[in-house]
């Protein structure tokens, strides 16, 4: 696409890579670090805060001013305690796994476009860290690593229990990351490019209206959400870490340094789907301006923060969903929901009739898709084998 | 069915019940610095009390530690010396401890007790930073002077928790008899005298005391301060049926 042709790359390396230039990049390093890890307590602070409210209590509100410093005195106390390990455990790689965990949610976050540019001694650079032409496939890849850290996690600490839960976790992850893709994909077809500036300006030009949520008609936003939820294993689907019923998850084992990075991995990953979601399909930093001048990053912002508060409140409202819902849900709603659109999409890219066509189609598939679950459930959970074996 | 009754909506009404929930006044308390009221008879820090006149009511009989399930309670009884004695009648507890890193809070020496000796106070914040602290001897549970439980440096007294340290009922009646259910039956405290009932008690002096009712641990206690020249005990009631006991009297009592 045109736009997408123009737009690549960044505009800083346009005089060549000068130690100016590497000077400029390692800064916008450090400051997206800084701003993540930032970001990150804040989302603790305002998770438990919004939580606490939306239960009718108070929250934390002794350490620091209204008990905004909870979080570092958290995380201060876990830095000085004292890592365990199991003599069962493989040593090198319960130590890799919390990495493994952390730093695909900070690769995640350096695709996303923050709105605007800025000139630092005659260098004009985006307000974005990395800006490959192949940038959204830069958090599919982050959110499959992540997979990666909690698989090992469990694995390493040489319990049975986190190795449990560290394969259910595993089995959760890639089931949802399907319809993830799926979603993703659609947003592409969309924008006609896998880079994240592309897919940003193809949603300029009007206020929400011209958002690729309601260019997708919504459903691929919903399940996106669903399944970024599903993946980052926050409530309704925190199975993997449910303490109350299934003793911990992968990090059962993990103390000290290690569980830390597995809380900052998760919340992490929070900010950063979010960040994410809103480049798909809320425009990214798009929104009015204020005299004149754009305010991207206030808008991003904004959307962001709506994101994390219904975040939130989704965890303080739903109860935790069990095993076979949480699968049956992903492979028998989720799945079958985004390919559909996909292919509505896909269609209507080319004409309003291909669109309508697929539309029919996609309704009848799912009417024989229901009416087969339907058939297989009445059968029971062995799909009938055992009773065919059993009959004389 | 309603579209709002629809378990797809349910699913939304859902998040309006804690969406709801900023809006009203939170149920947390600020602890530290606001407290809930106390209840009357919260089981808290025991104290030893002292008679009137300034005997010490425990007899060191060891029921207490008897009955003491968490096993927190060492007593060891002696006899009063003649010319001084401690308590009246014949032993008195000459060690009384608690370790309170292994109370329950259960009140069941509070019950065990026939001279009501052990109570308990409502103090229940108290925290030592050692374990010889959590051990409370005699000079730390009985009564001082005025009838006031000693505040050591680690407990958190707030007004009201010593005014009553006997506001308690027990949960059987006084010496194990139904009929004396709700009848308060304690003796005199230094510094406050005998309380009056408390609510859904009935005036002990207008009781109807049973034939057998058997008091004879106060009036050996009170023929015993009688003989060492103490006037000031709690008169003792003969039993008989309540026709023949005179008017009412008040809930202070009065002398014979």
């Amino acid at each position: 696409m045109i736009i997408a042709a123009t737009n690549i790359g960044d505009p800083v390396f346009a005089k060549g890579l000068g130690l100016v230039v590497w000077a400029i990049v390692l800064v916008k390093l450090l400051a997206v670090f800084a701003l993540l890890m930032g970001s990150v307590v804040f989302m603790i602070m305002f998770e438990r805060k919004v939580i606490a409210r939306l239960g009718n209590r108070w929250g934390p509100n002794r350490a620091g001013p209204n008990g905004w410093l909870q979080a570092v005195a958290d995380g201060t106390k876990l830095i000085f305690k004292e890592t365990l390990y199991l003599a069962e455990g493989d040593r090198f790689v319960y130590l890799l796994a919390p990495l493994i965990s952390v730093v695909p949610a900070f690769v995640a976050f350096s695709i996303v476009p923050l709105g605007g540019t800025i000139t630092i001694g005659g260098h004009t650079t985006r307000l974005q860290l990395a800006d490959p032409p192949w940038g959204i496939l830069v958090m599919l890849l982050a959110s499959s690593i992540g997979v990666y850290g909690v698989m090992l996690a469990g694995w390493s600490s040489g319990s049975k229990y986190s190795l449990i839960g560290s394969v259910r976790a595993g089995a959760q992850m890639i089931s949802y990351e399907a319809a993830l893709g799926l979603s993703v994909a659609t947003v592409v077809i969309l924008s006609g490019s896998l880079h994240t500036g592309a897919i940003v300006a193809a949603q300029h030009g009007g206020f929400l209206y011209h958002w690729n949520i309601l260019r997708s008609y919504g459903v691929p936003a919903a399940i996106f959400f669903i399944a970024a939820t599903a993946e980052m294993t926050r409530p309704p689907f925190d199975l993997v870490e449910a303490e109350e019923e299934l003793a911990g998850g992968f990090n059962l084992e993990y103390s000290a340094v290690g569980f830390m990075m597995f809380y900052l991995a998760e919340y992490m990953a929070v900010i950063t789907n979010s960040a994410i979601f809103v480049t798909l399909f809320l425009g990214g930093p798009d929104g009015p301006r204020i005299a004149g001048n754009s305010i991207g990053p206030f808008w991003f912002t904004v959307k962001i923060l709506v994101l994390l508060y219904i975040y939130v409140w989704i965890r303080a409202t739903l109860p935790r969903l069990r095993y076979d819902q949480l699968m049956n849900f992903g492979w028998k709603q989720l799945i079958p929901a985004s390919l559909a659109l996909l292919l509505i999409v896909a269609a209507g890219r080319i004409s309003w009739r291909w669109g309508l066509a697929a539309l029919s189609g996609s309704i009848l598939a799912f009417t024989f898709l229901a009416r087969a679950i339907e058939v297989g459930e009445a059968q029971g959970p062995d799909g009938g084998m055992l009773s065919e074996l059993e009959a004389p | 069915m309603s579209v709002l009754d629809s378990r797809f909506a349910s699913f939304f009404k859902g998040f309006l019940v804690t969406g709801k929930q900023p809006a009203k006044p939170k149920v947390t308390v600020q602890y530290p610095e606001q407290k809930r009221a106390k209840p009357e008879r919260l089981h808290g820090r025991h104290v030893l009390n002292r008679y009137e006149d300034g005997m010490e009511k425990c007899i060191g009989c060891e029921l207490c530690a008897g009955v003491c399930p968490a096993r927190c309670i060492y007593v060891r009884g002696a006899d009063n010396p003649p010319d001084a004695p401690i308590s009246p009648g014949e032993r008195y507890g000459f060690v009384y401890e608690i370790n309170f890193l292994r109370c329950i809070h259960c009140d069941l020496c509070v019950e065990a007790c026939p001279t009501e000796a052990i109570t308990e106070s409502k103090l229940f914040e108290f925290s030592f930073t050692n374990r010889s602290d959590a051990i409370y001897t005699k000079a730390e549970l009985v009564v001082d002077d005025a009838g006031k439980p000693k505040a050591l440096p680690w407990e958190d007294w707030k007004p009201g928790d010593d005014t009553n340290t006997s506001a308690w009922v027990r949960a059987t009646a006084p010496s194990g008899r139904s009929d004396l259910e709700g009848v308060p039956l304690w003796s005199g405290e230094l510094g406050y005298g005998v309380r009056p009932p408390q609510a859904g008690q009935s005036d002990s002096a207008a009781a109807d005391f049973p034939a057998d009712f058997d008091i004879s641990v106060r009036e050996v206690g009170a023929a015993e301060l009688k003989g060492v020249g103490v006037s000031t005990v709690r008169p003792v009631r003969r039993p008989g049926p309540a026709s023949q006991r005179g008017p009412k009297r008040g809930p202070q009592g009065g002398q014979r």
